[in-house]
């Protein structure tokens, strides 16, 4: 009563297509490798843990003015290096940086255009519903025939999987904008472009920042997928507990993954807030004498 | 010569809007064409002369079109058929950076729902058309600053729109408005959201400000005692169609239809309750 489907001519006409447009990949490849992630690993693991801290700590601070959770949160980085494992969480903070920068540098124009016409929006969505119920290991295996085994085909993995929920709510961002807000501006003559910069992305600010924050995690989520093609970091820790039966090194793996996103989901979650209203929390929760309070809007990191 | 010219604007709002145009340039009432088409009827044949310098008032009720025909001005919403001439320029055949242009120098608008920029601060706002049509930041601001002062907002010019009250919120409207230096000011129920004694004041400091500025004031309000307090002339709409025009004096003592003598023996049967009571009350008040 079936009719004979197959997919195999697919994956012929795909081998086909990678036999004579391989190289582009390969230049994309090398581009992402040597461009960012190699020099970024190798700084980050290189750089003394202290340095890192220290570092972390003033990120968590700017984003959140508060003193509390910004030791809490050097103090959850610091576990992750007394399991044994700081070498690995760089690797694993590499990876993920260069997955998000390439999210947020495709998800968020991508966002805007859809946020801008209704049929592209229309196309998009769909294929985005594809894209985040789709099992990842499917889209493990053509990334393998694009790229290899190894850190690149793993980035593309995690984008695959990412990305959505930053173009989503780019584009929720950009709708949800006030209509008369951007009927005033467009009544003194803004042109697109000045709609975009000075009243749709500032005012959508807060759902493009909670774009990222789901696309941070999701990309945590994939590192453990992510090593069986490849990646480098705590993944491999947890692969390695699962292979050996080895429960304390698998939680060990497993806790420092979940430590990680706490920290990195407190500063992104933080940074949705705008200058103004972390100024604000500066005077309220920070418990600082007050001249501090003065000097701290200048302060940069 | 009239500053604006409204020349026989259509406005069908849906999707067959040219069926529907016809069947209402065939003078088919608003019911009948929203039951033949679909479409609802905007604005119907409506022909207005807008003379220079003065407070030009559209009344009506909700639903009237007077935010629709207000909008037609500076391109926010395009007419189905007419035209609409500023100083002899037609507003409908304008393309986009042609409206860009007619809206930086030649027409401002202040909203019902002030339409601030939450993100900015009063001082950004206030220069906000400064800036849009590229003219440097410091002199955007100081612009922006001296008309802050001019509306009575001297002090707040850091503060957030959220951080005002809502007739503060609307000086800052027309504070950007007004630094903009066009000829031209819309004024979309301006004062309807504010309280009463805050909406007297604000009428108050328009007309002394159109005392020195002698702009173009095209004011729509849905309230008969703002619009004869600040109108030089009124225009009142009902249903998308024009009523009647003329000047206060004239909607008061000649209304044109039994609308507009509604709308005005209302006013009428009030100011005689007031008189009635006025004796009355004053007694037990002067009494002790």
């Amino acid at each position: 009563m079936f009719i004979n489907i197959s997919f195999a001519p697919l994956e012929a006409a795909f081998r086909e297509f990678v036999r004579n447009y391989g190289f582009i990949f390969d230049a994309i490849k090398i581009f992402l490798l040597q461009g960012f992630l190699v020099p970024l690993e190798n700084t980050l693991r290189a750089a003394p843990p202290w340095l890192i801290l220290l570092i972390v700590g003033l990120i968590a601070y700017h984003a959140t003015r508060r003193w509390l959770p910004t030791a809490a949160f050097v103090l959850c980085l610091y576990l992750v290096g007394c399991f044994g494992l700081w070498d690995k969480l760089m690797s694993t903070t590499a990876l993920m940086l260069v997955s998000t920068l390439l999210c947020i540098l495709i998800g968020i124009p991508i966002g805007i255009l859809i946020s801008r016409s209704n049929w592209l929006r229309a196309i998009t969505l769909p294929i985005l519903d594809v894209m985040q119920t789709m099992p990842s290991f499917v889209y493990l295996i053509p990334m393998i025939f694009l790229w290899g085994i190894g850190q690149v085909s793993a980035i593309f993995a995690i984008v695959v999987y990412a990305l959505p929920p930053l173009i989503r709510l780019t584009d929720l961002g950009i709708r949800q904008v006030d209509r008369e807000t951007v009927e005033a501006a467009t009544s003194f003559g803004t042109t697109p472009l000045q709609l975009l910069l000075n009243v749709q992305l500032p005012l959508a600010r807060p759902s493009i920042m909670a774009g990222i924050n789901q696309t941070v995690m999701m990309a945590l989520a994939m590192v453990v997928l992510a090593t069986l093609i490849g990646a480098r970091g705590l993944g491999e820790t947890v692969n390695q507990g699962i292979a050996n039966l080895e429960i304390a090194t698998g939680l060990q793996g497993g806790v420092a993954i979940v430590l990680l996103a706490i920290v990195i989901d407190r500063i992104t979650q933080a940074y949705g807030m705008d200058g103004r209203q972390r100024r604000q929390l500066l005077g309220k929760g920070g418990g600082f004498p007050n001249p501090f309070r003065r000097a701290a809007p200048a302060e940069k990191v | 010569m009239n500053k604006v010219e409204v020349k026989r604007v259509y406005k069908v709002f849906g999707a067959r809007e040219k069926e529907a145009l016809k069947l209402a340039q065939g003078g088919m009432g608003k019911d009948e064409v929203l039951r033949r088409t679909g479409c609802t009827l905007g604005l119907q044949d409506v022909t207005l002369s807008i003379p220079a310098g003065q407070v030009f008032v559209i009344m009506g009720l909700s639903g009237s079109g007077k935010s629709t025909l207000v909008r037609h001005f500076n391109g926010l919403i395009q007419a189905s058929a007419g035209e609409i001439l500023i100083d002899g320029q037609d507003v409908t055949k304008l393309d986009a950076r042609g409206l860009q242009e007619l809206r930086r120098h030649k027409v401002s608008m202040v909203f019902q729902s002030f339409g601030l920029m939450p993100h900015k601060t009063t001082l950004e706002n206030a220069a906000f058309a400064l800036t849009t049509r590229g003219e440097k930041r410091e002199a955007a601001l100081e612009a922006g600053r001296a008309w802050l002062e001019r509306v009575g907002l001297k002090g707040y010019e850091q503060k957030y729109p959220d951080e005002l009250s809502g007739g503060m919120r609307q000086r800052v409207g027309l504070a950007r408005a007004l630094a903009a230096n066009t000829d031209v000011l819309l004024m979309d129920e301006a004062f309807s959201a504010l309280d009463p004694l805050i909406r007297s004041d604000m009428q108050d400091q328009l007309l002394q400000l159109q005392r020195d500025l002698h702009k173009t004031i095209i004011f729509i309000t849905h309230d008969l005692d703002e619009a004869l307090r600040i109108g030089g002339q009124i225009a009142i709409l009902y249903h998308g169609q024009l009523v009647q025009v003329g000047t206060p004096h004239q909607i008061l003592t000649q209304p044109a239809n039994d609308y507009v003598r509604r709308f005005v023996e209302k006013r009428a049967a009030n100011l005689e309750v007031a008189e009635a009571n006025k004796p009355s009350a004053q007694g037990p008040a002067g009494s002790p």
